[in-house]
């Protein structure tokens, strides 16, 4: 979900950009980043813990802690919350270790 | 391939960019590396009016004060270069680093370094607190005030500290229900003009009270929380369950040492300064020589002395580098003195016992 009404800040409509998750088609805004775009498509669960499959999501949002690392046309490990959104991307949740 | 630059600065935060253009009004030339997408560190997601002096933007919104310190910086064109989306991960002894920018890892070596990294959020440890929907309050800041996202629809707030409530007042604001704040002290943490306009709101703030654990499956659904005696044990029979989709954590910051601990500076562990540190002179050196530090990266304190250290720590650097600023002596003075003022209240108290512990001063209080 987006923020509508604000009483100090005004967010413009930008450009839109089409990327995947999993397989499915979502919609972002230019200046999002993977993260935030995901977020207000209502997507929470990011990726899978390395050992015990436990569900992420972001903790941070600006790239300290790696809670939001996904696989991103086809690179695995990127922060995803400090990594801006682009047309086409290719987002995949990471299970596991990621395989270079 | 290895570049070589004058002056590094890792951070484009307000400690960085107020490094830089001193630095750059000397007659240097600086290289900032920003990891983020853009200048401006935590500044950019403050909506509220900042304390402090006049001469570090007082009564100015955190967004505003990062636009003027950049603009600052893009006045020297010719002497500042700026590289953002690009994550220093090597800082080694001999003043070369390793950046990683796009899918791009390249070294650069300099003359000096400034280490202005900043901070990063503490985590709370309770039963399931890695499920997705519990968010640093800096997260949550970072999601709605700068990309306009809204984190969640209704949250409770874990922590009373300053930006545990500025940050429930902007989740308000941005039209989040926050359906409680709890602090496990007895006491709110924070300044109470903050607090008392969360309870005009009609917030509620229950102390000696904390989250026990976190209930959902994919993403948090629900919250227990318990009340805690005076020996901070809980008292079981006071659980409470609220039904939230975010939790958000607000339980102080501690400084983001890793690279310096990379280059294996001595560093020491300081509560007060909020937790791992670097050793400096008064010229903010680390052991390393060359190797300056500034703003919360050597204890958690505000954006006005970041400022001030900043451009302090650039004067010093340059002057280093060789490039003499023609006011240096006057300046010079004048941070210094700037930074005891700014450190003498009854605030300043934890960061001039964690400094003085920090040089070693035995007496400190
Ligand atoms: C909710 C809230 C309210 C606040 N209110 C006030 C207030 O009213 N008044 C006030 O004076 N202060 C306030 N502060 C504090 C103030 O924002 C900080 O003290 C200040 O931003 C610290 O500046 P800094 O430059 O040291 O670090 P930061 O602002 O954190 O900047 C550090 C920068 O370094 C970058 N970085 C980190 N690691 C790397 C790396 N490896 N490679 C490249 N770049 C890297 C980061 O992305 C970041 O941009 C508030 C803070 C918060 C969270
Ligand atoms: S959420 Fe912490 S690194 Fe992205």
């Amino acid at each position: 979900m987006r923020i509508e009404k604000h009483p100090i800040l005004t967010f413009e409509t930008k450009k839109k950009i089409n990327f995947t998750f999993d397989g499915q088609s979502f919609i972002g805004y230019e200046g999002d980043t993977i993260q935030s775009a995901l977020h207000a498509c209502g997507i929470k669960k990011l990726s899978e813990s390395i050992e015990h499959h436990r569900p992420r999501g972001f903790y941070c949002a600006i790239g300290n802690c790696a809670s939001c690392d996904m696989t991103v046309n086809n690179q695995p490990n990127v922060r995803t919350c400090i990594t801006l959104l682009e047309e086409g991307m290719v987002v995949l949740s990471q299970k596991g270790k990621g395989v270079l | 391939m290895m570049t070589n630059k004058e002056l590094i600065i890792i951070g484009g935060g307000p400690a960085g960019l107020t490094a830089a253009k001193m630095a750059a009004e000397a007659g240097c030339q600086v290289l900032i590396i920003e990891r983020s997408p853009a200048l401006g560190g935590q500044l950019i997601k403050q909506t509220h009016k900042f304390f402090g002096s006049e001469l570090t933007y007082a009564k100015t919104r955190g967004f505003d004060i990062a636009k003027l310190l950049i603009d600052d910086v893009m006045k020297f064109k010719d002497k500042i270069e700026i590289m953002c989306d690009a994550t220093v991960v090597g800082l080694y002894p001999n003043h070369e680093i390793t950046v990683y920018q796009k899918g791009v890892y390249s070294k650069f070596k300099a003359t000096a370094i400034i280490t202005a990294t900043g901070a990063s959020e503490k985590f709370l440890a309770f039963e399931n607190n890695d499920l997705p929907g519990i968010y640093g309050a800096g997260a949550v800041q970072t999601l709605m005030n700068l990309y306009g996202v809204l984190p969640g629809q209704s949250i409770v707030m874990v922590g009373s500290g300053n930006i545990g409530l500025i940050v429930s007042y902007q989740l308000m604001q941005a039209g989040v229900k926050v359906k409680a704040l709890l602090e496990a002290a007895p006491k709110i943490g924070g300044y109470l003009v903050h607090a008392s306009k969360l309870r005009r709101l009609g917030v509620p703030i229950y102390t000696s009270t904390t989250i026990k654990k976190a209930i959902g499956k994919d993403f948090v659904e629900q919250i227990e929380t318990v009340e805690l005696n005076e020996k901070w044990e809980m008292v079981s029979g006071t659980e409470k369950l609220i039904d939230v989709d975010a939790v958000c954590i607000s339980v102080g910051l501690s400084p983001l040492h890793q690279l310096l601990s990379m280059a294996a500076v001595e560093m020491k562990f300081v509560n007060e300064l909020g937790g791992m540190v670097p050793l400096i002179n008064e010229n903010h050196e680390t052991s390393y020589p060359n190797l300056f530090v500034a703003g919360d990266v050597i204890g958690i304190e505000e954006a006005s002395s970041a400022m001030i250290e900043g451009y302090l720590v650039g004067l010093i650097a340059a002057n280093r580098i060789g490039y003499h600023h023609p006011h240096y002596e006057t300046l010079l003075q004048s941070y210094h003195d700037q930074l005891s003022n700014l450190r003498s209240g009854p605030f300043g108290a934890k960061t001039r016992i964690g400094l003085a512990k920090l040089r070693g001063e035995t007496h400190a209080r």
